[in-house]
């Protein structure tokens, strides 16, 4: 039988207790998951809301990326808890001064934002199969309408108002849900490594931009499937968006390592010792180096260029998956990391991964691939690209 | 017109009055109320726990103020306390799990830093045969020590306990007496109080899916008998006691010394007292 608890292994000296590392991988992919669902959001805003045209053909794709992602965002939490029968007590009878109970307010509120917003966006749809579907599919979407079949040009006025102020609303739901991830590693002060003020500012842009890519892939993905061809305004409209807010994510997080090192409180002899040691790799190759530098100036030397076509296609799609691999070793290196310096601040610590078990790399992998499985079974359920825009097979800017 | 004129400028004024003066009421009550949440999410305004809470009859944890402290200089690292302390509050028996341990730290001719083990280190556990049996290898015995002693160390019950402001349940909690005190019937396992204490106080019972920690003995406490721990040094290097009792052994231990805490500038303000302990020690 597997052994329930696995103990890190260290160097120096660390407190007895903290040889068991109790933050798993779980808690590595609950924030990676918040991050996607606030980063697609951030892509659905930007047509709703501040009239991106060019993002139109991503739109709806967005928003039911966010909603899959979503779903399974508590998942990881719940595999974690030591009693998760017991994890509504956290909504039941909050203790307001922690970071954690937010969670289930702040979860709750945005699913159900998600689900208002895309039941709006895709009642015309929904009206349109009730009426036009045979067999089994026909309750489901008649259920679905709520009763309404009106798609005058009145009601869909009214539709369009819901999702521009839901949309308004989800900008603050979205990211402050993933901002309040960042404050829960944040605000502790045990821990060097987490206690900074810009760390909700390190999630939330990281957040971003992880979304943004997870859509590029999305996007190119789904057109490759259905034999269209890529709306190069759009990928590049995609593109832009991660390209900007890679650089502020690049600074935000630069600002914070310099913050540690250049304070050098206590300690930092460790830090410094991790980071050139067992985090080398992980953080300044994996993370910075070919996850966010590597896509930067790949995505820089295409606008420069001007490319288009095939290679724009697969530069930014490249890109689009570094980044998404460079979040996931940010929040590895955060979460693990910080756990792996001990609180003594003279010893380091080593994460030991499992493979099997519900906090181990299998689940860990499932819980990533699961919205992606979800979303495939919606999109066919609610086509995303049903409004989208005739596809200019040359580039508009 | 002149007349309409005025009296829908006199209707004006009287609608900004009243936007004013329910804009002043407004703001009083948004005021008051911020006031009230950045008291009630401030680590320093962590309140005590509500009354009569614990089952221990005739117990009044209004009436009592514990603390505790520690005299390294007396401490001889026998681990008795390590050992009474498993057994009396059913920690697993393995390296991994501590109420209370014993650091050692030792200062070769020569090093600017000490060595610092305790009980569970892998060497001292081959020297005594078993994760269950505690003892300080004698491992130093061929090197030139310059200086070394021992620290107990244990949960600080802090005043402002960083493990109770994150707890998303209000599972751990603050008495009055001081102790900050865990339910595991309430427990959800999350282990965000584990990773808040700077202390690596807190541990995990993976059994019971709940965290566990030092609570000073509650259930010896509060029928007026001393923590195992204490009980069993047989040095009197732990001292514990009421500090609201002016000659209990804590107080006069607080008086008669110059004494420190751990850690104070977490702003925890923790309530284990030490004396002799080193700048190394954190």
């Amino acid at each position: 039988m597997d052994p329930l608890i696995h103990y890190a292994p260290y160097t120096g000296w660390v407190y007895p207790n903290e040889t068991v590392i109790e933050w798993s991988v779980a808690i590595v992919v609950y924030p990676y998951l918040t991050g996607l669902v606030a980063g697609a959001f951030t892509v659905s805003s930007l047509y709703q809301v501040f009239g991106f045209q060019r993002l139109k053909p991503v739109a709806h794709l967005a928003l039911l990326t966010s909603l899959c992602f979503m779903v399974f965002v508590p998942l990881p939490l719940l595999l974690h808890l030591g009693h998760p029968e017991r994890a509504f007590n956290a909504l039941l009878t909050p203790h307001w001064t922690s970071a954690m109970a937010m969670f289930g307010f702040f979860a709750t509120l945005y699913i159900v934002l998600l689900i208002v917003e895309t039941w709006f966006s895709f009642r015309p749809f929904i009206v349109e199969q009730a009426q036009k579907r045979d067999g089994m599919l026909r309750p489901f979407y008649r259920v679905l309408t709520l009763g309404s079949y009106d798609l005058s040009e009145e009601a869909l006025r009214c539709d369009r108002k819901w999702i521009f102020w839901l949309a308004i609303a989800g900008i603050p739901g979205a990211h402050g849900l993933h901002g309040y991830v960042g404050f829960v590693f944040g605000s502790l002060k045990a821990r060097e490594w987490w206690s900074s003020d810009l760390m909700p500012l390190v999630f939330l842009f990281s957040a971003i931009i992880s979304g943004v890519a997870l859509l590029i892939v999305l996007y190119v993905l789904s057109c490759k499937l259905r034999r269209i061809p890529i709306d190069l305004a759009c990928l590049k409209g995609l593109a832009y968006t991660v390209w900007a807010f890679i650089m502020v994510a690049l600074v935000m997080e630069g600002l914070e390592f310099a913050n540690i090192i250049y304070k050098a409180r206590e300690g930092v002899e460790t830090i410094i010792e991790y980071v050139t040691g067992p985090l080398l790799v992980p953080y300044f190759v994996l993370q910075f180096g070919i996850g966010a530098i590597a896509p930067l100036l790949l995505l820089s030397y295409m606008v420069w260029r001007g490319t288009t076509g095939k290679a724009l296609i697969a530069g930014v799609t490249l890109s689009a998956l570094l980044v998404l691999f460079s979040v996931w070793m940010m929040r590895w290196n955060v979460v693990i990391g910080g756990q792996e310096i001990s609180k003594t601040g003279k010893g380091l610590l080593a994460y030991q991964l499992q493979v099997f078990g519900k906090e181990g790399l299998i689940a860990a992998i499932l819980l990533v691939v699961a919205p992606l499985v979800m979303l495939l079974g919606v999109t066919r359920l609610f086509p995303p690209w049903e409004h989208e825009a005739t596809p200019s097979p040359v580039s508009s800017g | 017109m002149k007349k309409e004129a005025i009296s829908s400028l006199v209707a004006r004024r009287l609608f900004l009055r009243r936007l004013g003066r329910a804009a002043t009421v407004a703001g009083a009550v948004a005021a008051a109320g911020a006031a009230g949440l950045v008291q009630k999410v401030a680590a320093k305004s962590e309140p005590a726990a509500g009354r009569a809470s614990f089952p221990t009859p005739d117990y009044d944890w209004t009436k009592h103020r514990w603390g505790f402290g520690v005299d390294a200089t007396k401490c001889i690292g026998c681990l008795r306390c390590v050992e009474a302390c498993k057994r009396e509050n059913d920690v697993p028996l393995t390296a991994h799990h501590f109420n209370t341990w014993v650091e050692r730290y030792v200062y070769l001719e020569g090093e600017d830093k000490p060595r610092i083990d305790s009980q569970a280190d892998p060497v001292n556990i081959a020297a005594s045969g078993s994760e269950r049996e505690y003892r300080f290898a004698n491992r130093y015995q061929d090197a030139k020590v310059e200086k070394a002693f021992f620290v107990p160390k244990l949960c600080n019950q802090c005043t402002h306990p960083p493990c109770v402001q994150v707890c998303p349940v209000g599972a751990t909690y603050k008495a009055e007496d001081g102790v900050v005190l865990i339910d595991p019937k309430y427990c959800i396992g999350c282990r965000y109080c584990v990773q808040a204490c700077p202390y690596g106080a807190r541990w995990f019972n993976e059994a019971k899916g709940v965290t566990q920690k030092c609570y000073w003995c509650y259930h010896r406490i509060t029928k007026g008998l001393q923590p195992a721990c204490v009980e069993a040094c047989p040095v009197g290097a732990r001292i514990f006691g009421d500090l609201n009792d002016k000659q209990s052994p804590v107080s006069l231990f607080i008086r008669n010394n110059r004494v420190q805490v751990l850690k104070p500038e977490t702003g925890n303000a923790p309530n284990v007292y030490y004396v002799g302990i080193d700048k190394a020690v954190s």
